[in-house]
């Protein structure tokens, strides 16, 4: 069977796991798609997970209430094994790209780490995915009883819902002991357009000079696109912004069809979250700053004028 | 107390990308110790400036020029660096066998590395080496406190950050913002010549690749580079706007 690990918050699955649906049936691979749903009174969630999938395994234990590495990897490898999973698909978040190694040392399978695409070719798993801080794009291939792979959000398109209602079964797991204890938790989540879901990313850098000029500049853009809102880690850092917001190397990494990076210069590190979009802008004062290089259009000059400028064309 | 910092030698990231003979091409290239690993070699000696008695052990796998990057932590301070030198392409699964054998060797206590290599784009490695090892772990460390047995700090997560506590041994993976990397000063340079960077070869470990690349390209998306002067300000954001509407058709 081809394993799908289902994520979910608020009693809701996340689009990720409709993405790893559809790259469940990309793959051409035999056996029932089975989905998992891990967690504590996860009964909504289940029942959602029953229209992307042939049949759905439900373990809902107070043990689960919370994500753990090492919680989920004894969950998911106990499933695999049982049930004889020739594939798992793990969502590439964060929190999927911790456990999902671990999964593939516990069961000694190969690791295809966030992948684009995927499709089996005689038994062996093909897969493109990016490498190179994002600028290189690499095929690669695992072959074996099981492959455990991690799908990078975005990359597949998400699976609707069927009007069919697959079978669910409880089952009761043995999971270990969580080591690591977590003492405090900032969730640190927006109410506007979800960064990584977004088709249009305004993004502000240090450039714009302070938390109100972002506000101002950043946002008052955003507002009148209804795009997402992006930032820097410098921003972020500084406090000005969520780090739900970051975009980069140690944070979102976004595909957008326009991103524009507004008093951005461009470090490698933030344009490797977003140097795949379709088209990019930048507004900076510095000419020789990097993010014009990998710009579509650009204009030197002052974020200050520009913007409120834009703001007032698009008005019109 | 031993602790391990596992460190890569990569490309810079300031240098543009050239593939040759299906790969990216290294010769020629400035190569540097992975900036991620470099925050764990120096969150490794600031634990021990902040009193925790351990020796500081670099270790790096890969070709001839990986001794570069464990030079660079051993001027850092590292007290000494083991080299398993091979020209084989590992993945990091496979790697992280070599990494659990050498820490169960040493019986370190804590490791530390790059929370994603910069070649790979990968967040497998540090992963991989605690399952190996039956050890917890840590992800995306961006503070650190080691008193005792008892490891605390801060981490970032799917949706923000996470204050934790964990005993040793564990691994931690760092990234940026959890310290400033210290230079190398010429007479720790020096001094840094004088230390054992112990060589082994792979074959000793057994491991062999279980992830095959059969092709690499560079991202080949051209870029359009119309950039306008923005001296007047109405002028350059109208003609943006309908660029953007009319010629790119990404705004209504």
């Amino acid at each position: 069977m081809i394993l799908l690990v289902t994520s979910h918050a608020n009693g809701k699955l996340n689009k990720a796991t409709y993405e790893l649906a559809s790259a469940a049936v990309a793959i051409g691979r035999e056996g029932p798609i089975t989905a998992l749903v891990l967690g504590s009174g996860v009964a909504q969630v289940a029942a959602e997970a029953a229209r992307i999938a042939d049949q759905v395994l439900v373990a809902d234990q107070p043990e689960l209430a919370q994500y753990d590495p090492e919680v989920w990897c004894a969950a998911v490898a106990q499933v695999a094994q049982e049930g004889e999973a020739h594939t798992i698909l793990i969502a590439a978040s964060r929190s999927g790209r911790e456990y999902s190694p671990r999964v593939a040392v516990k069961l000694d399978a190969p690791l295809l780490e966030d992948v684009v695409s995927l499709h089996d070719s005689a038994g062996k798993l093909i897969a493109e995915r990016y490498s190179f801080l994002n600028r290189v794009s690499e095929t690669i291939e695992a072959s074996g009883p099981l492959v455990v792979v991690s799908v990078k959000p975005g990359a597949f398109t998400p699976a609707l819902p069927s009007s069919e209602v697959a079978e669910q079964f409880d089952v009761e797991l043995d999971l270990v002991q969580r080591r690591v204890k977590v003492l405090e938790q900032v969730k640190e989540s927006s109410d506007r357009v979800p960064l990584a879901e977004a088709d249009l990313v305004v993004a502000g850098g240090r450039g714009v000079g302070s938390p109100q000029g972002f506000t101002r500049l950043i946002v008052g853009l955003a507002d009148q696109l209804g795009a997402a809102v992006g930032a820097t880690r410098a921003v972020v850092d500084a406090g000005w912004r969520p780090y739900a917001e970051q975009v980069g190397q140690t944070g979102k990494t976004v595909q957008p069809k326009a991103y524009i990076a507004v008093g951005i210069s461009g470090a490698v590190q933030h344009l490797s979250g977003m140097n795949r979009s379709t088209c990019i802008v930048a507004i900076n004062k510095d000419p020789d700053a990097p993010i014009f290089k990998v710009a579509d259009y650009g204009i030197v000059g002052d974020v200050q004028e520009i913007v409120p400028a834009l703001i007032d064309q698009l008005r019109k | 107390m031993r602790i391990l910092t596992l460190v890569r030698q990569v490309m810079d990231a300031q240098e543009s990308v050239r593939i040759a003979n299906n790969a990216v091409e290294l010769d020629g290239r400035k190569l540097v110790m992975d900036t991620m690993d470099e925050y764990g070699v120096e969150e490794a000696l600031r634990l021990r400036e902040r009193g925790m008695q351990a020796e500081v052990v670099a270790v790096g796998v890969g070709s001839a020029r990986v001794e570069e990057a464990l030079r660079t932590a051993l001027a850092m301070g590292a007290d000494r660096a083991i080299h398993v030198e091979t020209d084989a392409a590992l993945d990091p699964i496979a790697l992280s066998a070599v990494m659990a054998r050498i820490a169960r060797a040493e019986t370190a206590d804590l490791i530390l590395c790059g929370g994603q290599q910069s070649d790979w784009d990968s967040q497998a490695l540090g992963a991989a080496t605690a399952e190996r090892l039956g050890w917890p772990q840590a992800t995306w460390v961006r503070a650190l406190e080691v008193s005792g047995t008892s490891v605390s700090g801060q981490h970032d997560t799917d949706e923000g950050v996470e204050s934790f506590e964990v005993q040793l041994p564990v691994v931690i993976t760092t990234q940026q913002g959890l310290n400033e990397p210290r230079y190398p000063t010429l007479p720790n340079i020096m001094k840094a010549k004088k230390k054992e960077i112990r060589k082994d070869s792979l074959e000793s470990y057994a491991v062999a690749p279980r992830v095959k690349t059969t092709g690499v390209a560079a991202q080949s998306r051209q870029r359009l580079k119309k950039i306008m002067d923005g001296k007047d300000a109405l002028v350059a954001a109208a003609q943006l706007v309908h660029s953007l509407r009319n010629e790119a058709q990404v705004i209504q």
